[in-house]
């Protein structure tokens, strides 16, 4: 309880957070580094996703990929990209964390894709749609609550997984945790993870907001449909938690 | 980097010039014991936390499935949990259980509970209505209708949630690398420090990987040795 306390006061102190590499210094470059990352990984991944989900090709490469990505530690990746010639540093991490975002936001486009009643492509076929437009008009549509699905996964993934790049010299919040940890200011420690998980559960909460307003169709209140309380598995493709 | 370097001793710049190869069979054959004690860890790790976790887990599932207003609240948190980064966890857990193995464990077990819940759960949820109507009719009780119709029934889910939390443990034990227990992960962490010793950071990444493929690998053989009706039907 006296960590918590330590914590507060921690928190509660205006220098904390705007000296330089203070909190605000760190949650930017801890959101530059995510929203690059999570950028990059949709530029790839998204195009590859539709093109695959569309022409129903490489289903059993995404579920290897995606299902391998579960296995690679992040934390190996992110200090595999610091010692090669990028060096450590915001650079190495950006490049880590987009690798990681990638399989989940390909696996959920290509599963939305290939989700796609086949009857409704065939009719859309029947009435003189070209592939292109099958699959922009048609498909894309149908499928984007998974591809939303995927991108808010491969997201909070990744706001969540750059905490461990300072484990590795690579900046954001995280360095808050690790220099706690060294100084064995638990005050710190604690106050660092409250901001990071913070940080995290407002990501999700903002993409569920955004891709409810994104998605077209019949539209239900976002934290309500919640309540249905189906236990959802945990699909191999959704995100580790790190 | 180099800068820093060439302003100190020349000594220096020989261990910059020196070769860094990505992989070294003779750093593994020479530091064979303590990777060997490091693995160890990484497995005990993993196998307590998964353990832990499905034994926590299975009780929260049923009790959610018997009370339809519980499911919502146990799903609801266990997906806060799940998006609770695991630097923050092990730092939440840390100040009460100290520099010390707990440290991870409990953060670890946390993690697979939520994986497995939602499994356990969906498994459960998807044994059909009518069979227990059935079961029940033939005086079946509580127990034995879990044990002899509705486990085997929901096993492949089980099985399922299992395999995917072995997976993603073993990659979250590295994370403990911050309380110094992170199995495979020091190897990581301590080959960075090392003035970048690539050969030791590969090693531990790559005894990760290899370590989930074959845990991934034995429950897939567990999971056919215990469901030998399914193996006809299977691809």
């Amino acid at each position: 309880m006296n960590r918590i306390g330590d914590a507060l006061v921690y928190l509660n102190d205006p220098f904390n957070w705007s000296r330089a590499g203070g909190i605000l210094d760190l949650l930017a470059e801890h959101l530059r580094i995510s929203v690059l990352a999570v950028l990059a990984a949709m530029l790839v991944a998204l195009p590859a996703g539709v093109l695959l989900g569309h022409t129903g090709r490489g289903g059993a490469f995404t579920v290897a990929l995606s299902n391998v990505s579960r296995a690679v530690p992040t934390l190996a990746l992110l200090t595999i990209f610091a010692v090669t010639p990028i060096g450590f540093g915001p650079t190495a991490t950006t490049i880590a964390l987009g690798v990681f975002a990638v399989p989940p936001i390909l696996t959920n486009t290509y599963v939305g894709f290939r989700g796609v009643d086949r009857d409704v492509v065939e009719a859309a076929r029947g009435m003189g749609l070209s592939g292109p437009q099958v699959a922009m008009r048609v498909e894309l549509p149908l499928a984007a609550p998974l591809l939303m699905t995927g991108v808010r996964t491969a997201a909070v993934q990744v706001v969540a997984t750059a905490t461990l790049a300072a484990l590795v010299a690579g900046g954001g919040l995280g360095s808050i945790i690790t220099l706690g940890f060294r100084q064995q200011d638990y005050g710190a420690v604690v106050a660092g993870a409250i901001l990071v998980a913070v940080l995290a559960v407002l990501t999700e909460l903002l993409l569920v907001a955004v891709s409810w307003v994104l998605t077209p169709g019949e539209k239900r209140l976002p934290f309500l449909r919640a309540r249905r309380a189906t236990a959802v598995p945990e699909p191999t493709s959704a995100g580790v938690p790190l | 980097m180099r800068t820093v370097l060439s302003a100190a001793s020349a000594e220096v710049l020989a261990v910059d010039a020196a070769p860094n190869p990505w992989f070294d069979p003779s750093y593994v054959t020479s530091n064979w014991d303590t990777i060997v004690g490091y693995l160890g860890e990484h497995v005990r790790l993993t196998v307590a936390a998964v353990v832990l976790g499905a034994l926590i887990a299975l009780p929260l599932a049923l009790l959610a499935r018997r009370s339809g207003w519980l499911a919502g609240p146990v799903l609801g948190l266990s997906t806060l949990i799940y998006t609770i980064p695991s630097l923050a966890m092990f730092a939440f857990v840390a100040p009460i259980t100290g520099i010390t193995a707990t440290t991870v464990l409990i953060g670890l077990v946390l993690y697979s509970l939520v994986i497995l819940v939602r499994n356990f759960l969906a498994g459960l949820q998807a044994v059909p209505a009518d069979v227990r109507e059935a079961a029940r009719g033939m005086g079946y009780g509580p127990v034995r209708l879990f044990w002899q119709v509705e486990l085997p029934l929901a096993l492949p889910a089980f099985m399922a949630g299992i395999r995917v939390a072995t997976v993603s443990t073993v990659a979250l034990v590295t994370v403990g690398v911050i309380v110094g227990h992170g199995g495979l992960g020091q190897l990581i962490t301590g080959g960075f420090a090392a003035n970048f010793y690539r050969a030791q950071i590969v090693t531990g990444a790559v005894g990760c990987v290899l370590l989930a493929l074959l845990a991934d690998l034995l429950l897939a053989g567990a999971e056919r040795l215990l469901t030998p009706w399914a193996r006809g039907t299977r691809a």
